[in-house]
């Protein structure tokens, strides 16, 4: 474990010196322009919009960073070969890899929390004090987190047996398709075969299915989140993810390095 | 009698290319050598001779066709024997956003080791390898030298029994060059056992116990630098200076000018005769010197015959 703490550490590090928090400053000025424009044109749904506005954003930015920096996080070590002198170390491969997923996860866990709290101001600035329904937020929130890191994993795995480009097509196109993957188990379409059916179904369940980590609406209209369904999020991205980062981890511990 | 520091059995290496990858390029044939304990091994050979995708076999970065590998007995897959092994990587790179401190602490970090210990040695490494001054300063300032430094001290900063060190020389002026012979001489001093690749023939003369020469993937011979070059001489050299302009004699027309002195070479059946002639004439004899082949020579002769060979296979195979 001491190993992919210190591999982790270096990784968040890296993404704070390579400034990849400024994305905060532009989250903040969308906050503080939504907070001033939306009292002005919305009257009455300035809190659904808001929260709408910054959960999105939080979304989109952290997906930004999950799938560009997640492809680089062991495609640059290798194009530039500073994975060299530390795999001469007394380091597994596989604890590489997990370090480096680990310091991009806590990179997207510190973002997400300072986005959040900017998120909270901007909302604080349209209606005080806050309710206590508005804390629901924070399950969003953790859910997007989960879904964030999920992408990140899928990034790794991708970027450990193709180039950066097809990496992020892959990735970015299995994010889509996890959208969809509800819909198409749940399917009923009369011109197709039992057995176009059956596959359908069966991609299905292979997809990661990102419509579980999607509470914003639900959010946004004040409603309560289902604990059960946090927990449900909770397992699957972590048996998801788990599996994931194993496959990345046998691919990459069988890599010949250029 | 101790056990090899390095041994290497059959080891090859094959990189498939083309359509489909159904062709395979050997970039490393059938290599069986050993290195023993406590001494400096020169690996040569020319660009693309298979002396890095050795090392690189040996530091698992990547994995052999067939052929096995132990380094200090143990085998190269074991991890744990990584504790006792100093890497230095050709042109190495590390992370620019950290400074040389960081980047030792961070690798000192997989180490066993206190964290006062850990300090002192970074501190201690940073002074040796004359970068002190320049510990602060993110290493994307660096120039090319400065990296080869960084990457010398992460090698030897755990104290390992075994150092191997990838084109060490490469991209350091001489001074620099001096300091990492002196290194090298220090850990051998220190009973470490030194596998090193270099082109710069000199260097392998000064440094090494043992050299071993590969060329086309396919070692060539080991052995100390002597042997290699082989211990017959090739004649013997005469400097000297005449006193008097415009006397003339025989050896004076077969010697060659330089300044005021004059060169010759001879068989070293003739030596006698012709230093009594020097005599005679009243020359003043400055240095009698035997001739023998260099490593480079060697070296240079290898490397023309697997050209010369790999020419004639091309032409028989049209």
């Amino acid at each position: 474990m001491r190993n992919v703490w210190v591999v982790a550490s270096n990784t968040f590090r890296e993404a704070v010196r390579d400034r990849v928090l400024y994305n905060l400053v532009f989250f903040a000025l969308l906050m503080i322009g939504a907070a001033i424009l939306v009292g002005q044109i919305s009257i009455g749904i300035e809190q659904s919009v808001i929260i709408s506005l910054g959960l999105s954003a939080i979304s989109i930015i952290g997906i930004f960073i999950a799938v560009f920096i997640g492809v680089g996080l062991v495609s640059k070590e290798m194009d530039k070969r500073t994975l060299y002198a530390l795999l001469a170390k007394p380091v597994e491969r596989w604890q590489f890899l997990t370090g480096k997923f680990a310091g991009l996860a806590m990179t997207l866990t510190v973002n997400t929390a300072a986005m959040t709290v900017g998120l909270y101001l901007a909302l604080w600035t349209v209606k005080h004090p806050l309710a206590s329904s508005d804390w629901n937020l924070l399950l969003a929130v953790y859910l997007i987190l989960l879904k964030l890191v999920l992408i990140v994993a899928l990034a790794m795995l991708f970027s450990c047996f193709t180039s950066p480009f097809l990496a992020i097509l892959f990735t970015v196109g299995i994010y889509i398709a996890g959208l969809f993957a509800g819909e198409l188990r749940t399917m009923q379409a009369v011109d197709l075969s039992p057995a176009a059916m059956g596959m359908f179904r069966a991609v299905s369940y292979v997809l990661p299915n990102f419509e579980n980590f999607n509470v914003m609406g639900v959010v946004a209209h004040g409603r309560p989140v289902p604990v059960g369904l946090v927990w449900q999020g909770t397992v699957y991205a972590a048996l998801y993810g788990a599996i994931v980062l194993a496959g990345a981890a046998l691919i990459f511990s069988r890599r010949n390095l250029k | 009698m101790p056990s090899p520091a390095i041994e290497i059995e059959n080891l090859s290496k094959e990189y498939p290319y083309g359509f489909l990858n159904l062709k395979k390029r050997k970039s490393l044939e059938n290599l069986t050598m050993q290195v023993e304990s406590g001494e400096v091994f020169g690996f040569l050979g020319p660009n693309g001779a298979g002396k890095s995708t050795t090392i690189k076999l040996l530091m698992r970065l990547i994995f052999p066709t067939s052929g096995t590998a132990r380094i200090l007995g143990e085998s190269i897959n074991d991890i744990s024997m990584h504790q006792d092994i100093g890497y230095l990587p050709e042109q190495p790179y590390f992370y620019d956003y950290l400074t040389a401190t960081e980047v030792l602490e961070y690798f000192a970090r997989f180490h066993k080791s206190t964290d006062a210990d850990r300090h002192e040695r970074v501190e201690r490494l940073l002074k040796k390898v004359g970068l002190d001054t320049a510990k602060k300063i993110q290493l994307r300032k660096y120039s090319k030298g400065m990296l080869q430094r960084v990457g010398l001290a992460q090698a030897i900063l755990h104290d390992p029994q075994v150092v191997v060190l990838d084109e060490p020389m490469s991209g350091l002026d001489p001074l620099g060059r001096r300091e990492v012979r002196d290194i090298i001489l220090e850990l051998k001093k220190q009973g470490r056992t030194v596998l090193f690749s270099t082109h710069i023939l000199s260097d392998a003369e000064m440094l090494c116990d043992r050299v071993g020469v590969i060329v086309g993937g396919k070692l060539r011979g080991v052995g100390t630098p002597g042997e290699m070059v082989g211990i017959q001489s090739q004649g013997m050299e005469i400097l000297f200076e005449v006193d008097t302009p415009g006397q003339k004699f025989r050896l004076l027309q077969k010697a060659t000018k330089t300044g005021e002195r004059y060169r010759v070479q001879l068989p070293e059946s003739e030596l006698y005769a012709h230093v009594d002639e020097l005599r005679a004439a009243g020359a003043r004899i400055l240095s009698v010197v035997q001739i023998k082949p260099t490593l480079e020579e060697f070296f240079m002769n290898l490397v023309d015959a697997d050209r010369a060979q790999a020419s004639a296979v091309e032409v028989s195979g049209k």
